[in-house]
């Protein structure tokens, strides 16, 4: 199978970001930059289904040289070769990043392609669908469980109180959810492999966004938590407070 | 849970290449994941983690500065160094596993061993299907290895051996021991396998310290092993000697993990522990002690990281391990005990780690050398007068 694995480089969700002067970007310094966690369940997916099948898998992502680092994260899983679309920025826009990545991924002959099914950093959950739309496949986003067999797959889906079972054809864009496997870790042999292997380094020619960021905003400060200092004779004020204040019973 | 951040107080991750960063947020993720919510309880049963062999194996934590031909990593020493200090954040045990199979079972076979011995057990030693121990030290002979009284017997086609070994770390778990043993008054490297009749390596008990590791006494009484079995190109007590060189090596980085451990635990306790009113960390006392063990982290970083380096470039000497081991243990355990002390009373259970990184730091500042030898071993070679022969 040949398969291509669309990752992103986002902000280790650990950290906690500040936002920038501008009030439009983020403090860079002192990030620890990770592959988009929904992105690694697609690596993972596709390396296990070529250790079955056979192939090949490819990474692709977009942006500037240094996102080549996390890019190797996903070589050190096992990935065979990646290919970067060089961008002097990750475009805030979905739309324009997945125009860049149609234009490389059209030329990739590939069975399947797999994407996060959303970024944890700005949250558009559109990639899957952009991408799959421009090249005219079917896409099936929020996948827990996949089975390919042949030209066919089948997938299980989330969706809103339970799951849905869905049948396509290959070549198809699949987005992949939390629980569709447990990405390995990153072992020494592969982290020494993936110095060896191949990042292709293809210029890309951004569209102008039709979509800009205008201000970003932190969550409102938590507000102070009470504290009931007599035990059980509080039991009743408490159970009051839970439901007319927090309203949670 | 937030993932453990070790100390950078002189932002040494410059230093640091991508590969070696990598390597060391792989190991510490599988750490926290894998070792740290059993290792507790593993230390008060006093058992070694088993599950944790073939896991540490899949992640290449054997040998993994081994060429890649026998199913090693190829890492340089620096990122060996930094693996080390991830396993021994978690304890001393799992880092002795790992520093026995790398450096005192794979480093021999690999150094001293024909090809067929490296062919036929590097890459099993390396995937953790098969585990080696390492004997040297006897009852009788611990600083003074070259006393040793185990001996080797040449008999037609098989060497015959008769001795005992005690301290020996994996030794009961063990499916093949390095014994050293004296053949013809010369010091060689034999390779022991488990079930050879004569052979047997019951576990030491009723340990205080480095309880999550098994200690072992080896015993061979008329043990009759292949002739093929001796390790060729080592003779005399330098062979050993240079396996400890390497295994010393991973100890002087491997120790600052507890030490970063019981700094973090302090650091954290301190700052929200609240007696008269205030938090502890506030107390000048505790300041004092919380900055003489970043402090002293920050020494043990900058001495680890330029002796790997020296390694790398293959200009170390020993009497440089001797110098990183010495210190960085010796700093290690006073961080450790400054850490139980910090935590008070509450540093005593096992809620905490900083006692149980106390305990075994104990072991690892005599095994290996301890911290006098290794002052003298310095000594010499500043002096030019050994003061132990």
């Amino acid at each position: 199978m040949n398969i291509a694995v669309c990752i992103k480089q986002t902000p280790d969700t650990a950290i906690r970001v500040k936002v920038a002067d501008d009030g439009k970007s983020i403090v860079q310094d002192g990030i620890q930059w990770v592959i988009n966690p929904y992105d690694e369940f697609a690596v993972e997916e596709a390396l296990q289904l070529t250790e079955k099948h056979g192939g090949e898998v490819t990474i692709v992502s977009l942006g500037p040289a240094g996102i080549e680092k996390t890019i190797r994260e996903a070589l050190a899983m096992g990935a065979h070769k990646a290919i970067r679309i060089d961008a002097d920025h990750i475009p805030d826009d979905p739309s324009v990043t997945a125009k860049a990545l149609v234009e490389v991924l059209k030329n990739g002959n590939y069975d399947l392609i797999f994407l996060g099914r959303q970024a944890v950093d700005d949250d558009h959950h559109q990639m899957a669908s952009l991408v799959s739309q421009a090249l005219g496949l079917p896409c099936v986003t929020v996948v827990v469980k996949l089975e390919i067999d042949g030209g066919k797959g089948t997938a299980l889906r989330e969706v809103e109180g339970g799951y849905e079972k869905v049948a396509f054809a290959l070549p198809a864009v699949i987005g992949a959810n939390r629980h569709l496997n447990t990405p390995r870790y990153r072992s020494l042999k592969g982290i020494m492999q993936a110095k060896k292997k191949t990042i292709e380094v293809l210029p890309a020619t951004l569209a102008a966004p039709k979509l800009v960021v205008e201000k970003l905003t932190p969550p409102p400060a938590k507000k102070e938590g009470k504290i009931f200092k007599n035990g059980a004779a509080d039991a009743a004020e408490v159970a009051r407070l839970l439901r007319d204040e927090a309203k949670v019973i | 849970m937030k993932p453990f951040e070790s100390p950078d107080y002189f932002n040494m991750d410059e230093l640091l290449s991508d590969e070696e960063k990598m390597i060391r947020s792989a190991v510490r993720e599988w750490v926290g994941e894998n070792v740290m919510p059993v290792i507790e309880k593993a230390y008060l049963d006093a058992v070694f983690p088993r599950d944790l062999i073939p896991q540490m194996g899949e992640l290449g934590l054997f040998g993994p500065n081994l060429p890649e031909k026998y199913g090693c990593a190829g890492t340089n020493n620096v990122a060996y160094g930094i693996m080390m200090q991830e396993l021994e954040r978690a304890d001393s045990g799992v880092r002795s596993f790992a520093s026995v199979q790398g450096s005192l079972v794979m480093y021999p076979i690999y150094a001293y061993g024909t090809e067929k011995q490296r062919q036929h057990w590097l890459p099993k030693l390396a995937s953790g299907e098969k585990i080696g121990c390492f004997g040297l030290t006897e009852p009788d002979h611990g600083s003074d290895p070259g006393g040793m009284k185990t001996t080797a017997v040449k008999d037609g086609n098989s060497y015959i051996l008769n001795g005992a070994k005690m301290w020996i770390t994996n030794g009961t778990l063990a499916d093949v021991a390095v014994v050293w043993a004296k053949l013809d008054g010369t010091v060689r490297g034999f390779l022991v396998e488990k079930g050879t009749p004569g052979f047997s390596a019951p576990e030491m008990h009723n340990k205080h310290s480095l309880r999550a590791s098994v200690t072992s006494e080896l015993i061979l009484q008329d043990c009759r092993i292949p002739a093929e079995n001796l390790l060729p190109e080592s003779g005399g007590l330098k062979s050993p000697l240079g396996c400890l060189t390497q295994a010393r090596y991973g100890i002087a980085w491997g120790v600052m993990g507890a030490a970063m451990a019981c700094y973090d635990e302090a650091l954290n306790y301190a700052k929200t522990r609240i007696q008269f009113d205030k938090p502890i960390a506030s107390f000048q006392l505790v300041q004092q002690k919380l900055v003489y063990m970043v402090t002293e982290i920050t020494k043990m970083q900058l001495l680890s990281l330029q002796l790997g380096r020296l390694k790398d470039q293959k200009k170390f000497k020993f009497t440089h391990v001797s110098m990183a081991k010495r210190n960085n243990v010796f700093q290690a355990l006073e961080i450790a005990r400054l850490a139980r002390d910090i935590l008070g009373a509450n540093g005593i259970t096992a809620e905490y780690q900083s006692m149980r990184h106390m305990c075994n730091l104990e072991t690892v500042k005599t095994y290996e050398g301890t911290h006098d030898i290794h002052t003298l071993i310095i000594g010499a070679d500043i002096t030019g007068i050994p003061a132990y022969s």
